[in-house]
């Protein structure tokens, strides 16, 4: 994919630190999200990614500076914030199980003019489905939901978190497809624990440990570095298996 | 048999006005997780608004009845909005904080009624049809059971309409689920919020207006006594579903009235055994969502 950018950040991201329950789960980090490509933020399990993407729109408390095209957003609250351009689809895609997917994504439409065809084309799945209550999805077509919602409007950047977590490998590649499309019209901030999929689309990388930020730059070359993604990921270089040890921290975590 | 059938239409004009007030109660739960305390006092106030209209302008009129129970929906409405805006809406997720000001708002209000309205109950006048009974399979019923119980039929028809039909019944819908991702799509909750305290202050105002028909008269008492009643609906029938609050109405009234009737005035204590056996065996109620 894409080297590694130097283009104007769409979002910047300065001492950022959240807390759960009393607990700091994000402790000071900067980083910035090119104004185009996607952008991996990567780390073990419990790094604190998720806690990241929701710390950034307000949605966990927390602390520190992030700016939007240039303009400070972390003193609004997510409603608002999130209409100057943000789409965000979550961890687990929380679709709302009891409205039909047609209301899902009329819910979602926040323009005047709903980028409809776009996602018609990207999702044809969803369609024929429209009037199926959303949780009688499977976790696939969940997924097309969730990111449905985010493309609908014209954002400046895209938040999406583990996309392809606990799908099929044949959807994994239908999601990537979809996300690589859409990279071509909005920069994509991507939490993402397939680095296949990582490979494939990103082309930065944030690298998460504890909570802060240890490593920043080119996807392409952090994946390439055995050791760095042994030591920092808990993988090989292949991007496949979790070791024991590393697995056993995530959960620990 | 007409026994049963006079305890059966009854029994559904009292759920009638359980549900008038669960409704509400159920809606702002789901939505917002408020425990509202205060829900009674939007009956009462309502009620009271009714009365005076009543007495102003000729109780045995039908147009009387009709603007009374506007006039009360509309109080209750806007009491309702008043108390969400400027109580409830700085205390979200400061639960203590909510059942503290809610508490102390019905007691307050109490208060404040008995001060303009006196201790005692005031005894009410409707058409003199409300007065009449109508025979149903041998029983003699009531006329007034038969208006609460359409009313809050027609109230549960719009209201399914809204949820089903509107965008912010939708969004009420969806924040029931999930409010945190209603809000991570841009859309500002808290208009949902006032929406919804201000339709279940409606329908507690309508119910205060036909309740103090029912029982004949309002009182300052009169709203906390159906709130508790109000709190059992919501809970067996499922926190959050508008369903859930109509079907467990009815099924809490039939119960009361039938035990009332043939297990020797034992009604109250069957509601609270059939509450604890919810609590026990489906803790997320008949209807509600599992946790």
């Amino acid at each position: 994919m894409s080297s590694h950018t130097t283009a104007k950040p769409i979002l910047e991201i300065s001492g950022l630190s959240a807390h759960i329950g009393g607990q700091q789960v994000v402790e000071d980090v900067s980083f910035t999200v090119p104004a185009t490509g996607i952008t991996a933020l990567l780390g073990r399990n419990g790094v604190g990614k998720t806690s990241t993407i929701k710390a950034l729109i307000g949605l966990i408390d927390r602390t520190g500076r992030v700016e939007l095209d240039g303009r400070r957003i972390d003193n609004e609250p997510t409603w608002k914030l999130i209409r100057r351009g943000v789409g965000y689809v979550p961890e687990d895609r929380e679709v709302f199980s009891k409205l039909t997917v047609a209301e899902n994504l009329r819910l979602a439409e926040r323009d005047a003019h709903p980028r409809r065809q776009l996602v018609d084309e990207l999702f044809p799945d969803l369609v024929k489905r429209s009037g199926q209550l959303a949780g009688t999805l499977s976790g696939g077509q969940q997924q097309m939901v969730s990111l449905a919602r985010a493309l609908l409007n014209d954002n400046k950047v895209l938040l999406i978190d583990e996309p392809t977590k606990g799908l099929a490998p044949k959807i994994v590649q239908e999601v990537a497809e979809a996300l690589e499309q859409a990279a071509a019209t909005v920069p994509i901030l991507l939490v993402e624990q397939n680095l296949q999929v990582v490979r494939r689309l990103a082309g930065d990388a944030v690298v998460l440990s504890g909570g802060r930020v240890v490593h920043t730059g080119s996807a392409l070359e952090f994946l390439d570095d055995a050791d760095l993604t042994q030591r920092l990921l808990g993988v090989h270089a292949d991007g496949e298996a979790e070791t024991p040890a590393a697995a056993q921290e995530g959960a620990a975590r | 048999m007409s026994t049963v059938v006079l305890l059966f239409v009854t029994g559904l004009g009292l759920g009638a006005l359980y549900f008038l007030v669960a409704s509400g109660l159920s809606l702002s739960y789901g939505l917002m997780g408020v425990l509202n305390f205060a829900h009674g006092s939007f009956l009462t106030l309502g009620a009271f608004a009714g009365w005076e209209v009543a007495r102003r302008t000729g109780a045995d009129s039908w147009w009387t009845f009709l603007l009374s129970i506007l006039i009360g929906a509309a109080v209750g409405a806007l009491f309702a909005a008043f108390t969400e805006l400027v109580l409830i809406r700085r205390l979200y997720e400061r639960h203590i904080e909510q059942v503290l000001i809610t508490v102390g708002l019905s007691l307050a209000t109490v208060a404040l009624f008995e001060g303009i309205w006196g201790t005692d109950p005031v005894f009410i006048d409707g058409p003199a049809w409300f007065s009449q009974t109508t025979s149903l399979l041998g029983a003699q019923i009531p006329n007034d059971r038969f208006i609460s119980i359409i009313a809050a039929a027609l109230v549960l028809l719009g209201m399914v309409l809204f949820l089903k039909r509107t965008r912010y019944g939708m969004i009420i819908r969806a924040g029931v689920e999930n409010r945190s991702m209603v809000t991570a799509l841009g859309i500002d909750v808290r208009k949902a919020f006032t929406l919804v305290f201000t339709i279940g202050g409606a329908a507690a105002g309508l119910g205060g207006v036909l309740a103090s028909h029912y029982f004949g008269y309002v009182s300052p008492l009169l709203g906390g006594s159906l709130l508790i009643f109000a709190f059992i609906v919501t809970v067996i029938g499922g926190l959050g579903s508008l369903t859930g609050a109509a079907v467990a109405s009815v099924v809490v009234a039939l119960l009361q009235q039938f035990a009332n009737f043939y297990l020797f005035g034992t009604g109250d204590f069957v509601v609270v055994i059939a509450l604890a056996l919810v609590l026990l065996f489906r803790p997320s109620g008949l209807l509600g969502r599992k946790s």
